[in-house]
């Protein structure tokens, strides 16, 4: 019997025909901070809302906090909703549009626990100096604050955040997106929040539910899913730099990619064909057999990444500033095997010759 | 050798806001420049002046060696990505990155050897007589992007191309214009908020704010020494981490409390007038969080507010009554929220800002 807040089993929707989800399961923890990842189109907004009750599923059951969810309205569902397109009345206050939700007959909130709430809300979001401030005069990121402020002085049992940084100008999305995970601790109910950035994801989540094309693909600490992707899939969702993904076959017991290149030693007992990852920072560029050029660099802070056409794809490798790197640098990739992660049944369809 | 020129250029409303306030710039033949800054910094308004699109209030705009400040835009031969567009559904692969060549008169076989060569930069080969319909989305981003670039004008000029694109999707496309302009070597002009786009793309970055310019350097050297404090908080994510303090005579104090921090020898070595400026008024010291080291004889004492792994890095958020800095390593420390933890600085990293002007001392 597991005490999971929210447990979805075997969910599919379909809209006109194609499938937003297919067989979803999901567990959501009390305390837990769980990430959605997954690419335009994945179905993360759907499956939103589908827990939150605006969207019928076909197949399957939604169980929250015990309840069968399936059977209660939106609003019986007791679940706050942030949307990635916040919208706030403009004309009121930061304090009038937090108080909103809490002013409906349904909440029957009194001024005094309205108050309390709002005073709550505002420091938790450190937003406390703007609350007499008509909402028009805020900035992206103080608007979207006051978004996720308003969802918060409820008392929901789940909160449900589709993207809410994704419209946010680059610098203020990198900022609150540590914030998230202060604020989710200072919650007393659990977090499920869709995004496309693995990096939020990776950093910010207890668990990261990792979803493409309707399917989940894996679940797990964000620290295992980084360092074990169960599929090239899921590799692919791991942000960038690239994890670099090989087809290869096995040639006098070597991983042999489809240009001839030599990647890592096949264990005894190895299938004939895999697909085989290799993160960019495990990517050495010194000692390896097959010498190929650098094609471009690009500096990302503490670091640079060179990409050049080595074992049949553009790779991807993570390099120290130290090194002197420039377009046409001849380098030799080499892989140490125990960083070579091996997949040897294929869950999902590669096109060859992309490294992207 | 200057390939385009800005002079003085300006841009003010009709309101009387000024929207770019004079710069000056000269962009090599072949180079990528990108200008970056926050919404409302004058980026936008400066590339549609480049274009033709928009007139400047005074200034000159040069392109190779003629002024081309009053011309149309039809007649500066600039190529504009501003995002790639839907594919034409009717049309193969190999037809859609063919079309703007054959919309600019380009002879049948000058624009087949063009198409193969584009396909083959990025990829697109065993596709070009597929339809757009018959493709996943990332392989219609990159015909898109292909039919984007397949022209080779004087100038390429970019608008936020990858603006509507998911993250995963931006950083795929992101390279893919570099290794075409690296390829083909068409001067451009590239318009991000981006930071990070900014960095891995860019040969010189061009910080604006304000309408101003703030900072023209390579990505190392605006990342390394950013000239201002809006520089050294814009660019890097997380940004530099900014403490504010005094300098004495080898150290600096932070304002709020602590041990001081030694500064390196060839800060000490500074023309005259630049120490007593930093002996004088208030300054602020600069780290990126690669130079920032939990240490525990290190001389700033807090509490580790967060911690988190992000790819191969993990970020530890440190605060103190000196304030909060971000160290960021590669292993696998085990450092958690809640402790107390002590920070030590790389001396080489460390960057001097005056806090009254907010530009770098050094």
């Amino acid at each position: 019997m597991s005490a999971a807040l929210l447990e979805v089993r075997n969910l599919s929707k379909r809209f006109a025909g194609s499938v937003a989800l297919e067989s979803v399961d999901l567990d959501v923890n009390p305390g837990e901070l769980v990430a959605l990842l997954g690419p335009t189109g994945a179905g993360k907004t759907t499956l939103l809302r589908c827990i939150a009750g605006l969207e019928q599923p076909e197949q399957g059951s939604i169980r929250l906090a015990g309840r069968d969810a399936l059977e209660l309205s939106p609003a019986e569902r007791d679940v706050a909703f942030v949307f990635q397109n916040f919208s706030l009345y403009p004309s009121k206050t930061v304090r009038a549009n937090l108080e909103f939700p809490l002013r409906s007959p349904r909440s029957g909130a009194s001024a005094e626990r309205i108050a309390e709430r709002v005073t709550w809300a505002a420091r938790l979001l450190h937003i406390e100096a703007l609350l007499d401030r008509p909402a028009r005069r805020l900035s992206g990121g103080e608007m979207q604050r006051v978004a996720i402020g308003r969802a918060i002085v409820r008392e929901p049992v789940l909160f449900l955040m589709d993207e809410p940084l994704t419209n946010l100008d680059a610098k203020l999305r990198e900022e609150l997106r540590f914030e998230l995970r202060a604020l989710a601790r200072g919650l007393n109910a659990p977090v499920l929040w869709a995004t496309h950035d693995a990096l939020e994801a990776l950093a910010m989540a207890d668990r990261v539910v990792a979803l493409d094309k309707g399917r989940v693909l894996q679940s797990g600490a964000p620290g295992d899913v980084y360092a074990r992707p169960a599929s090239p899939a899921v590799a692919r969702l791991l942000g960038w730099p690239p994890v670099n993904v090989i087809p290869v076959r096995k040639l006098d017991g070597h991983w042999t990619a489809a240009d001839g290149t030599r990647v890592a030693p096949a264990p005894a007992g190895a299938p004939d064909a895999a697909t085989l990852g290799i993160r960019a920072e495990n990517l050495a560029l010194a000692g390896g057999p097959a010498p190929t050029e650098v094609e471009v660099v690009e500096l990302t802070g503490p670091a640079q990444v060179a990409v050049l056409h080595w074992a049949g794809i553009r790779a991807h490798a993570l390099a120290p500033r130290t090194l002197e790197l420039r377009p046409g640098t001849r380098v030799a990739p080499r892989v140490a095997p125990e960083h070579v992660i091996t997949w040897t049944r294929v869950s999902d369809t590669l096109s060859p010759g992309k490294g992207v | 050798m200057t390939f385009l020129g800005l002079q003085r250029l300006e841009k003010r409303w009709p309101d009387g806001t000024h929207a770019v306030r004079g710069i000056d710039l000269d962009v090599a033949e072949g180079e990528l420049v990108v200008l970056l800054g926050p919404s409302g910094c004058g980026k936008t308004t400066t590339l549609r002046m480049v274009a033709g699109l928009e007139l400047p209030s005074s200034g000159r705009v040069r392109l190779g060696d003629e002024d081309v400040t009053d011309r149309p835009p039809s007649q500066r031969d600039v190529g504009f990505v501003f995002q790639f567009y839907a594919l034409y559904p009717h049309m193969t692969v190999a037809e859609n990155i063919a079309f703007p060549l054959e919309c600019a008169g380009v002879a049948r076989r000058e624009r087949d050897a063009a198409v193969l060569r584009v396909a083959e930069r990025l990829d697109l080969l065993p596709l070009l007589a597929r339809r757009p319909r018959a493709l996943s989305g990332g392989d219609q981003q990159r015909v898109g992007l292909a039919r984007a670039m397949v022209r080779k004008p004087r100038l390429w000029l970019m608008d936020e191309p990858l603006g509507s694109l998911d993250a995963a999707r931006r950083a795929d496309m992101c390279e893919l214009i570099r290794v075409q302009q690296l390829a083909d070597r068409v001067t451009t002009i590239y318009v991000t908020h981006d930071q990070e786009e900014a960095m891995r793309l860019a040969d010189r970055i061009v910080v604006m704010s304000a309408g101003e310019i703030v900072q023209a350097a390579s990505p190392k050297d605006v990342y390394d020494r950013p000239a201002s404090l809006f520089v050294a908080r814009f660019v890097g994510s997380p940004g530099m981490n900014l403490i504010e303090g005094r300098v004495s005579e080898s150290e600096f104090q932070p304002a709020g409390g602590g041990a001081a921090i030694p500064l390196p020898p060839k800060m000490l070595a500074l023309p005259h007038d630049m120490r007593a400026l930093l002996r004088g008024g208030p300054v602020v010291l600069g780290a990126r969080p690669e130079h920032v080291r939990l240490d525990p004889s290190g001389p700033l004492r807090g509490r580790i507010v967060l911690e988190a792994d992000a790819g191969p890095w993990r970020h530890v958020h440190v605060e103190g009554p000196w304030g909060r800095a971000v160290a960021v390593t590669t292993a696998k420390v085990g450092a958690w929220a809640g402790e107390e933890a002590r920070l030590a600085f790389d001396p080489l990293g460390i960057r001097l800002f005056d806090a009254t002007s907010g530009r770098s001392v050094a």
